[in-house]
């Protein structure tokens, strides 16, 4: 049942053909098969059947335009009332007292949440394996990882245990785990998603963003979710255009630019094997591909990490276990306390805070943090360019498909070249997606497609007419988590 | 060459208040400069023409009237922290000095 698109589960139970109830019990079972995977930090069963009862029982709110879908939330994103770990011990038993615009307009809409979604601590990685409740599994193979950050909400869509889920957005945590994982993902403009009650980690990067396993599901959950929120500052008030009607158009002439240079190396053959054919599938459909320059996205990894680890040091300041969180015990004096509490951040986080500091302080603030920051004017205004000439801008989303578990867990370079694609849409501030587009030696590969800033509407039409054309977004995992 | 030492490492650690065992200091000075080397490639770029600060604002800065919203009450954010004295509305922390 749950193996349903958000669209037909919402469209049989405002029919009355099922009960939210029993598509909740279906999908809680799922989680349960998949238990192996660690996809979940916290289930919420009995919080889950109580809301699809509301649904079952007030005819108003079956037709909600989500009522009664099942959906999982990344551990970043603040639910009222239900443990938000971020997948760290400094937030083992942390409740928030407030819920995220996200999960609040979701609910509205009739959404159910049935659990909050393993990844790497405060969002910091991409392969999900930097968590205080270890790693979550690829559920194509288990002994490789689902991508990251958002590698839980990646897994429980995949495994088809829910339809959509939410993720965070820094430099690929959504685009990045939904290719390796077979589904889509979308990551939207800075500023169309409210970010209030999603734990900050680089702010002038992070967004919320949004997996499933089709693009139309995707769309669904982006209407109801994007928009302006007077509770953050930097959400706009530039319309929100109709992403589901978007999702019906044909592809017509759209111009795709292809940037070669970028992809010259590094690319695993089987992932430029799939992408080339994604390429034929859309000239086939009428898109016309062409080269773009992109000069400056080749230092986007580089710029990135001087960026995110500034802004995390300066972020995640704010745990220093006197407020909120955890304490850890037996400090005599408050400076003790700050940095026993400080010192059960995991490595990641304390790498990057420590690279942060370095990079911030006096004597390196100009060589690193100034210095990235104009490269990141560069890059932007290389896409600016580029967008005179083409609709979107493909790429593969990842340039391999997912590696082994612990293959880059002790080389942090390694680590961040895996979102060599994806980071310069975070630095540049604008919308992308990554759609199924095949297999490499049985490991999904996914298609990513960059618009201009508020372009999500080009993004789906494209995507959605891609989808069309290929079997893709069909395949689910083998094992127990497929069936 | 971009190098960062063992003591260095300590020295981040102490300002940015990380307890670090001695065997993490000593794989994250590695790390650490392996990292700090790869962001120097962003020395390769000409970028003389850019200005930073125009990248900071978005163009669309929004005002809103000064007025109280509605917000957590004195007791849920003190119900929420390690050790709180609700009585009289106060987190608890350690003594600040030694001694």
């Amino acid at each position: 049942m749950t193996a349903r698109t958000a669209a037909e589960l919402r469209r049989a139970i405002a029919a009355g053909e099922i009960s939210a109830g029993d598509v909740c019990t279906e999908s809680l079972d799922r989680i349960e098969r998949i238990a192996a995977l660690n996809a979940f930090i916290t289930v919420a069963p009995d919080r889950a059947r109580s809301r699809a009862a509301q649904v079952d029982s007030d005819p108003a709110a079956r037709q909600g335009v989500l009522a009664g879908v099942p959906i999982a939330v990344k551990d970043n994103i603040c639910t009222k009332g239900l443990r938000t770990t971020a997948a760290s011990r400094t937030l083992e038993r942390h409740v928030p007292l407030y819920d995220a615009t996200v999960i609040e307009r979701l609910e509205a809409a009739g959404a159910v949440i049935v659990g909050k979604t393993n990844c790497d601590e405060f969002a910091m990685g991409s392969s999900s394996e930097h968590s205080a409740f270890g790693p979550v599994r690829n559920p194509w193979d288990p002994s490789r990882i689902p991508g990251g950050s958002s590698g839980g909400s990646a897994v429980a869509v995949a495994s088809r245990a829910v339809p959509v889920a939410l993720g965070s957005e820094t430099g690929g945590s959504v685009r990045q785990p939904a290719a390796l994982c077979g589904i889509v993902g979308l990551k939207p403009t800075y500023g169309r998603v409210s970010r209030f009650g999603l734990i900050a980690f680089a702010s002038s990067l992070d967004q919320v963003g949004t997996f499933g396993a089709t693009v139309g599901d995707v769309a669904l959950c982006m209407s109801i979710i994007a928009g302006r929120d007077p509770r953050d500052a930097t959400s706009s008030n530039v319309p929100v255009d109709d992403y589901v009607a978007a999702t019906a158009k044909p592809i017509g002439r759209l111009r795709v630019g292809v940037p070669r240079t970028l992809m010259a190396d590094g690319v695993d053959e089987g992932v430029r094997r799939a992408f080339d054919e994604a390429l034929d599938a859309l000239r086939s459909d009428g898109a016309e591909i062409s080269d773009v320059d992109l000069p400056h996205s080749r230092y986007a990894t580089s710029t990135y990490a001087i960026v995110v680890m500034a802004e995390a040091s300066s972020n995640l300041s704010r745990y220093d276990g006197v407020r909120y969180g955890t304490r850890a015990p037996a400090a005599t004096t408050l400076g003790d306390m700050y940095s026993r509490t400080r010192g059960l951040f995991g490595d990641e986080v304390k790498r990057r805070i420590m690279l942060g500091t370095y990079v911030l302080s006096a004597g390196y603030y100009d060589a690193y943090y100034v210095k990235a920051q104009k490269v990141r004017g560069a890059i932007r205004q290389d896409y600016e360019r580029a967008f005179e000439k083409v609709d979107v801008i493909a790429t593969p989303t990842s340039p391999t498909t997912a590696f082994r578990l612990g293959e880059k867990l002790e080389d942090p370079v390694q680590m961040y070249l895996a979102d060599f694609f994806t980071v310069s849409a975070n630095l540049a501030g604008i919308p992308a997606i990554s759609v199924p587009c095949g297999f490499a030696d049985g490991l999904p590969v996914g298609l990513q497609l960059t618009g201009p800033a508020w372009g999500e509407a080009t993004l789906f039409r494209a995507a959605a007419a891609y989808e069309r054309l290929t079997p893709w977004s069909g395949m689910v995992p083998p094992g127990p988590a497929g069936r | 060459v971009a190098s960062i030492t063992f003591s260095e490492v300590e020295r981040l650690a102490r300002l940015a208040r990380l307890d670090l065992t001695e065997d993490q200091v000593q794989r994250f000075t590695r790390q650490l400069a392996d990292i700090l080397e790869f962001a120097r490639q962003v020395d390769a770029v000409d970028a003389s023409a850019i200005d930073a600060a125009d990248l900071t604002s978005s163009g669309d800065d929004r005002l809103r009237d000064d007025a109280v919203q509605p917000c957590l009450s004195r007791d849920e954010a003190l119900g929420a922290a390690p050790d709180a004295d609700p009585q009289d509305g106060l987190f608890k922390v350690p003594r600040v000095l030694n001694g």
